[in-house]
């Protein structure tokens, strides 16, 4: 950071090419006009083997430095896997805290990107709102998430039951006061650049913070519904790479030259296979396939069920042609292994233009990696940006094929009707009921 | 539009001097006379852009004289055509709803166009216009299907849409998030990118908003009256206090508001609130919620009023009651939210204002667009309105009522018969605890 307050004299290499993008923001740093956008960012990446632990570096000291390279990105590939793992085994809780850690990392990474591209470290109060705007929009998702799965423990504790009611009122008051600290510290020669920090710091919640609170709620659904679609993407980034690294011949996109066409249809066929063995092997466990629930007389998290129809094995007829081949008429797949290979389907197809959105980020403004946190494949959000478009579709799948609404909520929302609105749904319902047999007919 | 694209591209060719947006539009010149310039090509004095007719019969006056006189004229026109539409009723108001947001969508994204200069960035205006359908189509989807829902569950083609609602509108918008990635252009990145930013953050702010606007009207017309007419009686009455009182500015961002405009308009919005939900809770077309009824195909708006709705007496307090003589006094519990909300305008709203203000000194820019005569833009007149009408839908959420009946119903025959089952012994136990279900218990045993 010292570097950049200092460099501010520095000449001006970049005026040939770009012009267009320099239009953009040339007036919106404080007081160094003359300053070239490429020169501010680039002292902030150093490059990747200098950030090594120290018993990596000495392990490694014998290879020359793109094996090293290599050999780094493979251990650290290998460790976030088992971490990936680990958290696995531990559970529920464990898992939403590490979400929660990922965002506010991601959230941390785009909020400082973005102070390096403005230069607006010395903006007053800027920093403080950020942050301030963060922790409400969780207060309010989390607020949601609770009330919903937690409603006997809510209903119990009186403070709880409180803010459950008055919840959306309480988050908008905050952001309220959020909102008017802001326009109270409207510096009159700052004004750009605080609306631009505002809005860049609107749109990053509106990307990362959302996007981990259906992560969460997939998660309730299932761990099965968190670990498929995240460990689908994981295996197309490297099968993509590994088919692009022995196969790649014709470019993709312009965006990444690295990527081919190649590497693109193997990354999705080998993701398809991969997604479907991995559903067969994880829907056999409860552990995976229950919804998360909380037990109110333990207090703890309980993955125990009848599971659902979706994982329990089922005979299918194979069409002609796939008979031939194995010489089997039927075969037993687990239905839940057909929707994995839409969940896979999207996550080679489309995954990657979250990659390639993120590319074009990072050329757009000039910075090779979000941040160098993890040695050999930058920051946090370089590794997960192709997973917020997954999690979101896999939401919208799951609210639109799998299940309905949660039956607790909507008890919930029934008990807070009038007496009279509650009564007529009542009369709705039991004709409703009676029609498909599951009461006995009322003889009057 | 044509002058801006010709600006576009002389400037672009300059030797950039590295000073920004405003920079360019002035061929080198300096920062001082940016405001103008930038703001110069889009937004001509006000008198040049009235009609010929106000022209005519004004041109006696004096210019000032003639500045006030259009702008009365044109609030007088603005209230009017207030009333009309309430007339009119709940369709018309939906539709006008929708107008305003297109336009006022259309007038940010404009400036933001203007601020960097990418009017000719390929693809962009049309990806924008079509992510705003898209917003639209996922919101008006949602309300069609929570207030219309036995309509939609009769006809088989709405049944789907409405079914896959968000699954669609999911994959509408990935469509305009892909063709988005494949229009990168490598010279224009980072403009694309704001471009980007920049629609999304509109999108936030004024579609969402206009949605939560309707929200309130299906509510009740009075929800949607009263704070509309609060934020325009606290803009006219702090006028009026400032220019008659007005001594000690109230913040530097803007210079024309006064601390004595403020809490003067402050009191007389509370006491206009209190009259007009009073003249207003009396009629049902304004009370009750608006329905759609399914045999006519209409909309309605016949009820019993609530009990929000029904006169009550309220004992003053000492201190009232020794300057007023009554002891008691009739009221409609409305008349008591009404304070809250007039409450909130005055105090909140003008913060609305504010950031618009702030918005433009920012992109020196003197209004929004020059769509209203004397008035700036239709963002101008709407611009405190926004904050209100997310208070107004949160206050109702919180203090008024509770879940939509017609949306539990909904969700209720989209479980699964067994858990269908759970909820209605549940409900069963629940109504009967409270004695409303005495003789179904004797039936059903």
């Amino acid at each position: 950071m010292t570097d950049l307050r200092r460099r501010g004299g520095g000449g001006d290499t970049d005026n040939s090419d770009n012009i267009s993008d320099k239009e953009a923001d040339g007036e919106d740093r404080l007081g160094r006009p003359e300053e070239a956008e490429s020169k501010a960012e680039t002292p902030d990446v150093p490059p990747p083997s200098e950030n090594t632990p120290h018993c990596l570096n000495k392990a490694l000291e014998g290879l020359p430095p793109r094996w090293k390279n290599y050999w780094i990105r493979g251990v650290l590939s290998l460790a976030m896997i088992s971490g990936f793992f680990l958290i696995i085994y531990l559970g529920p809780i464990t898992l939403i805290l590490v979400v929660m850690t990922v965002q506010i990392k991601c959230f941390q990474e785009i909020i400082t990107i973005g102070y390096r591209v403005y230069h607006s470290y010395e903006l007053p109060w800027f920093r403080t709102l950020s942050w301030y705007f963060l922790v409400c929009v969780n207060y309010f998702f989390y607020g949601e998430t609770l009330a919903d799965y937690f409603g006997a423990l809510v209903q119990r504790e009186e403070p709880l039951q409180f803010l459950a009611r008055y919840h959306r009122f309480i988050s908008f008051a905050l952001y309220l006061a959020g909102f008017c600290m802001f326009v109270l510290s409207l510096v009159k020669k700052h004004y750009r650049l605080q609306f631009y920090m505002f809005a860049w710091t609107h749109v990053t919640l509106l990307i990362v913070v959302t996007q981990s609170h259906l992560v969460i709620q997939n998660l309730f659904e299932g761990m099965i519904w968190f670990i498929v679609p995240i460990s689908i993407v994981i295996c197309n980034d490297i099968m993509a790479y590994l088919f692009g690294f022995f196969f790649g011949r014709t470019p993709l996109i312009k965006l990444s030259p690295k990527k081919t066409w190649e590497g693109f249809i193997g990354g999705f066929f080998s993701t398809v296979v991969f997604g479907f063995l991995l559903a067969y092997l994880l829907a056999q466990f409860q552990y995976f396939v229950c919804p998360v629930g909380y037990n109110s007389e333990t207090y703890r998290f309980t993955v125990e069920c009848e599971p659902s129809d979706l994982f329990i094995l089922q005979e299918y007829r194979l069409p002609a042609v796939v008979q031939n081949t194995l010489g089997k008429e039927t075969v037993q797949l687990y239905p839940f292994q057909i929707h994995s290979i839409c969940l896979s389907s999207f996550g080679s197809l489309i995954g990657p233009f979250g990659g390639f959105f993120a590319s074009g980020f990072k050329r757009a403004f000039k910075i090779k990696d979000f941040a160098d946190t993890i040695p050999g494949h930058g920051g946090i959000m370089d590794r997960f940006d192709c997973q917020y478009l997954m999690a979101t579709f896999t939401h919208v799948y799951i609210g639109s094929f799998i299940r309905g609404p949660n039956p607790s909520k909507v008890l919930q929302q029934l008990l807070g009707l009038q007496p009279a609105q509650q009564l007529s749904i009542f009369n709705t319902l039991s004709s409703h009921l009676r029609e498909r047999g599951m009461l006995p007919p009322v003889g009057l | 539009m044509t002058e801006l694209r010709h600006r576009g591209a002389t400037d672009a060719d300059l030797p950039s001097d590295d000073k920004g947006p405003e920079g360019e539009l002035k061929d080198g010149a300096s920062d001082s006379d940016s405001k103008v310039d930038s703001g110069g090509p889009e937004v001509p004095v006000p008198s040049d852009d009235t009609p010929e007719v106000l022209n005519k019969a004004l041109s006696g006056l004096s210019s000032r004289w003639k500045n006030w006189w259009v702008r009365g004229i044109l609030t007088m026109a603005m209230i009017s055509f207030f009333f009309f539409i309430i007339y009119m009723g709940p369709i018309v108001l939906m539709m006008i709803v929708l107008c305003v947001q297109i336009k006022c969508f259309q007038e940010i994204i404009h400036i933001g166009y203007s601020v960097y200069h990418s009017y000719h960035l390929p693809w962009f205006r049309s990806l924008s216009w079509y992510f705003l359908l898209c917003v639209n189509y996922f919101f008006y989807g949602e309300t069609v299907t929570d207030y219309f829902f036995s309509l939609v569950q009769r006809e088989e083609p709405l049944r789907i849409l409405s079914k896959y609602h968000r699954f669609i509108s999911f994959a509408l918008y990935l469509t305009g998030f892909c063709m988005f990635v494949l229009s990168l252009v490598k010279k224009h990145y980072r403009l694309q990118f704001y471009m980007f930013g920049w629609t999304h953050v509109t999108l936030l702010i004024v579609v969402t908003q206009s949605h939560l606007i309707i929200h309130n009207l299906f509510e009740g017309m009075i929800w949607f009256i009263v704070p509309i007419s609060c934020v325009i009686c606290n803009d006219i009455m702090a006028y009026m206090f400032g220019f008659f009182f007005g001594r000690t500015p109230l913040i530097k961002l803007s210079p024309k508001k006064t601390w004595e405009g403020f809490i003067g308009g402050f009191f007389a919005t509370v006491v206009f609130g209190i009259l007009l939900s009073y003249v207003m809770a009396g009629y049902r077309y304004f009370v009750c919620p608006v329905e759609f009824n399914n045999d006519t195909n209409r909309f309605q708006v016949d009820c019993e009023p609530s009990d929000l709705f029904q006169l009550q007496d309220y004992v003053l307090p000492a201190v009232l009651e020794s300057f007023t003589g009554w002891t008691t006094v009739r009221l409609y519990p409305f008349q008591i939210h009404s304070i809250a909300l007039s409450a909130f305008a005055s105090i909140m709203g003008p913060f609305g204002g504010f950031f618009a203000s702030g918005f433009k000194r920012a992109f020196k820019i003197k209004d929004f667009a020059n769509t209203i005569p004397g008035h700036g833009g239709i963002m101008d007149r709407f611009d405190c309105q926004y904050l209100m009408a997310t208070f107004v839908n949160v206050y109702i959420a919180s203090f008024i009522r509770g879940p939509n009946p017609s949306k539990v119903i909904q969700q209720l025959l989209a479980l699964r018969l067994d858990q269908q089952l759970y909820i209605f012994n549940s409900l069963k136990t629940h109504l009967t605890e409270r004695g409303l279900l005495p003789a179904l218990e004797q039936a059903a045993a």
